[in-house]
C-alpha cells in the first residue's frame, strides 16, 4: 500500500514535529503560540472501511463540512469565538477559534454515497466504506 | 522550539501534579478561557470526547479542579493507521481570586466544551453607592 502525502498523511517530519509540539503544549500547560489551524485526527482502518475521528470541540454540527473528492477527504469548519460581553475581564484566552480545514489522501477509493458522519461530544466520526472495486479479491487456487 | 521554551517546559514538568491519577491514561491540560464578570467567574474548557457523566468539578479552599475523562474506546475491529491525537484525561486546577458562593456554581458541557459559572458572594461583588444631593 502506498501512503501519499497531503496535509499530514503518512510520515512527514514537519507534520510530525508540529504534532509533537502540540502534544508537548498540551502536556505542559504551555499555551503560547498554540494555533490549531487544523483539527487533530485519528485514522482507523479495517478490511471494509476507514474511520476518521477528529477533535472539534465547540463546533456546532451545522458548521462542519465533510466532503470526499476522488480520494481526498476534506474536513472544513468554523469555530465561532464566544463573545464574553461588555465590561468583562479576560484572565485567559487559550481556546482557538476561526476557520479550519484539513485534507487527507485516502489509501484506497471509497464509496462516496455511503460515507456517514456523526458528531458527539466534540468528536466527529466519519465512516468511509471501501469501494467494492478496490477490495482485495481472493483468488481460488485450483489444481488440475 | 527555542531554548527558553524548553527551559520552561522542564520547569513545568517538575512542578507537575502532586496528585497522581489512578487511571493509566495520558493526562492533558485542556485549553481554557477564563473571564470575570461583576457577578461571576466563568471558566470554559475544551474537552473533546467528554460527556456530562464523565466530568468531576470540585472547589476546595479556593482551588477549582476540573477533571474530564474522554471516551477512549476505539472503533471495533479497526487498526489505527494514523494518530494525530490521543484521548485521555483532562485535568486542570485554578486558584480563584474572587470569593465564590458554593450555592451559585453551575456547570454544563455541550459539544465537548465545559462551561463552569461560579457566582461570587454578595460581599465580593462591586457595590454601587448612590450619591445624593440636597
Amino acid at each position: 500500500m502506498v501512503w501519499q502525502e497531503i496535509g499530514g498523511w503518512g510520515f512527514d517530519p514537519f507534520t510530525e514535529f508540529r504534532r509533537l509540539q502540540r502534544e508537548m503544549n498540551r502536556l505542559f500547560e504551555e499555551f503560547e503560540g498554540i494555533e490549531e489551524a487544523e483539527p487533530a485526527v485519528n485514522v482507523w482502518s479495517s478490511k471494509n472501511d476507514l474511520v476518521i475521528t477528529a477533535e472539534v470541540p465547540g463546533v456546532a454540527p451545522e458548521d462542519l463540512r465533510v466532503h470526499v473528492q476522488d480520494d481526498v477527504f476534506t474536513l472544513e469548519g468554523e469555530r465561532k469565538a464566544e463573545d464574553p460581553g461588555e465590561g468583562v475581564v479576560v484572565h485567559r484566552a487559550e481556546r482557538a477559534s476561526g476557520r479550519f480545514a484539513r485534507s487527507i489522501r485516502l489509501p484506497y477509493p471509497v464509496d462516496h454515497d455511503r460515507v456517514t458522519a456523526k458528531y458527539r461530544n466534540g468528536i466527529l466520526t466519519v465512516t468511509l466504506p471501501r469501494s467494492e472495486a478496490s477490495k482485495p479479491r481472493q483468488i481460488a487456487v485450483t489444481t488440475d | 522550539m527555542s531554548v527558553r521554551k524548553e527551559e520552561k517546559a522542564v520547569e513545568k514538568k517538575g512542578a507537575a501534579p502532586a496528585v497522581e491519577l489512578t487511571r493509566d491514561q495520558p493526562v492533558f491540560a485542556p485549553a481554557t478561557d477564563i473571564y470575570e464578570r461583576d457577578d461571576a467567574v466563568v471558566v470554559v474548557c475544551d474537552m473533546p470526547g467528554v460527556d456530562d457523566k464523565h466530568v468531576d468539578i470540585t472547589l476546595e479552599d479556593g482551588v477549582l479542579t476540573i477533571l474530564g475523562y474522554a471516551d477512549t474506546s476505539a472503533p471495533s475491529d479497526h487498526e489505527l493507521v494514523y494518530r494525530g491525537y490521543e484521548p485521555g484525561t483532562f485535568r486542570r486546577a485554578f486558584t480563584l481570586g474572587a470569593e465564590v458562593d458554593p450555592d451559585k456554581i453551575r456547570a454544563k458541557i455541550v459539544n465537548g466544551v465545559l462551561r463552569v459559572e461560579l457566582g461570587k458572594t454578595e460581599r465580593a461583588q462591586p457595590r454601587k453607592i448612590p450619591v445624593q444631593t440636597e
